[in-house]
């Protein structure tokens, strides 16, 4: 069993972060993963995508040209990646950036307004986590106790304190539900 | 000790330290920044000297002066600046002394770009400095591979006063992946006997790369080659996945090879009786397997991120008994494992030939693709 995350946004949103969150619940759960970032000069201030293969066995190649699911944090990340979701994959859409409807009728879609639940919470930095927590409630990939629990044994010391609002953004993001596929 | 989720780099750069790196000379390059900027912090905390040099030329020139002293030293750099210092590894070729160089291939000619590629092959692996020698060359596939063979490169190096030289591309280097860490290593005690560090009047000892007279140049070259023919019957590793019962065979190594492992896979999963080969030492190359695999495989499917250079490799062991095709990236693109998919179900489709050069077949398919 393996599964493709592809996470996308701007810099400075918490794309790779996010990615290695899930990366390092992958690890403490026992799974094989790789994290792999863009790393151009088109980082600073452009876009930044990380893609997360999670499997059982020995993984093979780092990127993915269909994955399992797609973190569009904004419109040019939604653009660049929603016709590579593999068929009954999960889209999830960060409706505080992107201001048109998703075109896939094969997917699942969680379009979810991830700034403005991330600033009612008291951050807008924590958008990543709003959308990860989409993710999980969409996808059977990890279960949201244990990505909370890698969040504790891996946020950085100096961060701490943002711990219970970044589980909140999780569990937040989570109650969104994907529309069922429209079946033809 | 437990696995950590690592970049490549870094893990390189704290697996060279643990196996008892004594000194780190280089200079900063994408994709491999990450391992000299390890390293800058880490060999002062623990009292090792690390330089930044002024350029790849005065890194490489740093290696051989302290390589000259019998110390564990290293240095890394990406493909230009590896091109800097291929004068400084052919003088420290002609010394005899080990050294260890990492190089994190990016797309080229040229400046080029910063992505992973796999251009350096024929430079590092058929040389790239000038006169006869060889360099010993691993290339592993994933973080962990890379630390395991970081330490096994200091270890081939003093065994054989070689140059170890391990090729890595900007996937490897950039990518996390769980590994494990050794333990730190005590730092070796032992001097080798040729080794130079100053002298209160004991015997004078010379280390240096000229030798004006060509009958004693060539005694030199000779014990060279023996010392190549000696790493060639025992330093010969590779990985093969699927490859027992395989009737066609994928033979890819660092990056390449992983990728191809995924199509392999989704092939298997089609019926399709397919193996992979992964050399993981370059040079020296792993022959014999190879040539078992001729007699009993259909035919050979080389895949690289570059224009066919380990391909030449593998059809001078083949020599033309099975068909050898080919597919391969360049610039810095890195191929999708359903690309490779696509070749291997095009081998068994067939037809195939034995005749003309698979690279030229392959161009004209990739013309079409890519214009």
């Amino acid at each position: 069993m393996q599964q493709e995350v592809i996470i996308a946004g701007f810099g400075g949103q918490g794309v790779l972060f996010a990615g290695q969150l899930l990366s390092y619940t992958a690890l403490d759960e026992g799974k094989e993963v790789t994290w792999f970032p863009s790393y151009g000069p088109e980082m600073r201030g452009g876009t930044a995508n990380c893609t997360v293969v999670i499997s059982d066995e020995e993984i093979g190649s780092p990127l993915v040209n269909r994955p399992t699911a797609v973190l569009a944090m904004n419109l040019p990340s939604l653009e660049k990646f929603e016709n590579l979701v593999k068929e009954g994959g999960v889209l999830v859409v960060n409706a505080s950036m992107v201001n048109r409807e998703v075109q896939r009728k094969d997917i699942k879609i969680v379009s979810i307004p991830a700034n403005e639940i991330a600033m009612e919470l008291g951050s807008e930095r924590a958008t990543n986590m709003v959308m990860l927590g989409a993710l999980l409630g969409n996808l059977d990939l990890l279960s949201l106790e244990a990505v909370g629990a890698a969040l504790d044994r891996h946020l950085p010391e100096r961060h701490k304190k943002l711990l219970p609002l970044n589980k909140e953004a999780l569990r937040r993001g989570a109650e969104y539900k994907a529309e069922a596929i429209e079946t033809a | 000790m437990a696995k950590e989720l690592i970049k490549g780099n870094t893990a390189v750069a704290e697996a060279a330290l643990r196996a008892g790196l004594e000194a780190y000379f280089g200079y900063p390059i994408t994709p491999q920044t990450e391992l000299l900027e390890h390293l800058s912090a880490r060999m002062p905390e623990i009292g090792r000297p690390f330089v930044q040099a002024e350029s790849e030329l005065g890194a490489i020139n740093m290696v051989y002066g302290a390589a000259c002293t019998g110390k564990r030293v290293m240095t890394s750099s990406s493909s230009p600046g590896v091109s800097l210092m291929m004068e400084g590894l052919s003088y420290i070729a002609g010394t005899e002394v080990p050294a260890v160089l990492v190089d994190v291939v990016r797309g080229g000619p040229g400046l080029g770009n910063i992505a992973p590629a796999q251009g350096d092959y024929n430079q590092i692996v058929h040389g790239g400095g000038h006169g006869d020698y060889h360099l010993l060359v691993l290339a592993p596939a994933s973080v962990q591979e890379a630390v395991d063979l970081t330490a096994l490169a200091f270890d081939l190096a003093e065994k054989y006063r070689h140059i170890v030289a391990i090729l890595l591309d900007g996937s490897i280097g950039q990518m996390m992946e769980p590994a494990e860490l050794p333990p730190m290593q005590p730092l070796k005690t032992d001097i080798p006997d040729w080794a130079v560090r100053g002298t209160d009047g004991g015997e004078k000892r010379v280390l240096t790369s000229i030798n004006l007279d060509p009958p004693a140049q060539e005694v030199m070259n000779l014990r060279l080659m023996k010392r190549w023919q000696e790493i060639e019957k025992n330093e010969v590793r590779y990985k093969g996945y699927y490859i027992d019962d395989a009737e066609y065979v994928v033979v890819g190594f660092g990056t390449a090879g992983r990728i191809s492992l995924s199509a392999v896979r989704a092939a298997r999963e089609l019926g399709i009786k397919v193996g992979l080969l992964r050399p993981i030492t370059l040079a020296p190359f792993p022959k014999d397997v190879l040539d078992e695999l001729t007699k009993k495989a259909k035919a050979f499917l080389v895949v690289e991120m570059n224009s066919g250079q380990m391909l030449e490799d593998v059809r001078l062991v083949v020599r033309g008994r099975k068909p050898v095709e080919f597919f391969g990236r360049m610039g810095g693109v890195v191929p999708y494992p359903d690309e490779v998919l696509t070749e291997i179900k095009r081998l068994v489709d067939g037809p195939l030939t034995t005749e003309g050069h698979p690279r030229d077949r392959w161009l004209t398919r990739l013309s079409e693709t890519i214009g």
